[in-house]
């Protein structure tokens, strides 16, 4: 289960733990499904309780952006690390994806 | 320079032990007294390729990976990853960033790339139907009163 919120037309989802291969496939089926639920035009997904990630994290962010884009939405993200942004970086997710503080 | 502590891990190829395979690489190289930036290089490395054993390696199949990993008194580090799956027909390809066989899956082909920029060296040995073996190598900065010694 996630931890999420709506407002307006923005859906916020705080990830926390470790985010790797093992579980990314059970949060991207609950990010969709999330999404489609709540019809969303933004989604911020808020890392600050990850204490791990991998190159999962990458693909799963590349994957929401493709979904939203579809949908005529965006994606952000907030609560990035160092450990986080340099892997962000090495992929160019800035490119797609807006940073919040 | 020789090397002072060794360790083999043989584990069967499934998701839940992603996590046991960065736990015990991080108790593995605790003597060294890494930073907590050093340490996280090396777990991120190490859950890349063990991910790649399970994913791609046996597919959803069964099979053993082994880590394996060692030091010298230099802090160098030494770190293994082998399976007996499917292995790879073209290394440098697969090498690339951005390149992945399973795009479905949101797998974002950036494995090898992040190995490469976490660690100090990466060596990949492959072949079609005779598994993978991932090198790597990494060196932990020793700070003056924690130098390791066999006892
Ligand atoms: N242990 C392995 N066995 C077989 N193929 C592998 C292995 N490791 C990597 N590969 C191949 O190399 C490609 C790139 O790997 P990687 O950079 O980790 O990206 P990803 O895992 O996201 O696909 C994989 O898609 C796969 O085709
Ligand atoms: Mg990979």
């Amino acid at each position: 289960m996630l931890c999420y919120e709506k407002k307006k037309n923005a859906l916020t989802v705080r990830l926390s733990g470790e985010l790797d291969h093992s579980v990314v496939t059970a949060i991207r089926g609950e990010l969709d499904s999330l999404i489609a639920q709540t019809g969303a035009k933004k989604l911020i997904l808020d890392l600050k309780g990850l204490e791990f990630m991998d190159s999962s994290g990458i693909g799963l962010i590349i994957g929401r952006y493709k979904v939203m884009s579809r949908r005529g939405g965006s994606v952000a993200v907030s609560g990035t690390d160092a450990r986080i942004d340099q892997l962000f970086r090495m992929a160019g997710i800035y490119q797609l994806v807006e940073r919040l503080a | 320079m020789s090397v002072i502590n060794e360790m083999r891990l043989d584990f069967e190829a499934l998701p839940e032990n992603e996590a046991f395979a960065r736990l015990v690489i991080s108790g593995f190289m605790l003597p060294l007294d890494p930073t907590m930036e050093e340490m996280a290089d090396v777990k991120t490395a190490v859950s890349e390729a063990v991910t790649n054993a399970i994913v791609h390696g046996y597919g959803g199949g069964t099979g053993f990976v082994r880590l394996s990993a060692s030091y010298d008194a230099a802090g160098e580090m030494q770190i293994r990853v082998v399976d007996h799956g499917r292995g790879i027909d073209d290394v440098a390809r697969a090498r690339q960033p951005f390149f992945t066989t399973s795009p479905g899956d949101d797998r974002s082909g950036m494995g090898f790339t992040v190995m490469e920029s976490f660690m100090d060296g990466l060596d990949v040995e492959s072949a079609p139907g005779r598994g993978t073996t991932v090198c790597m190598t990494k060196r932990i900065r020793l700070r003056d009163d924690a130098v390791p010694q066999r006892a």
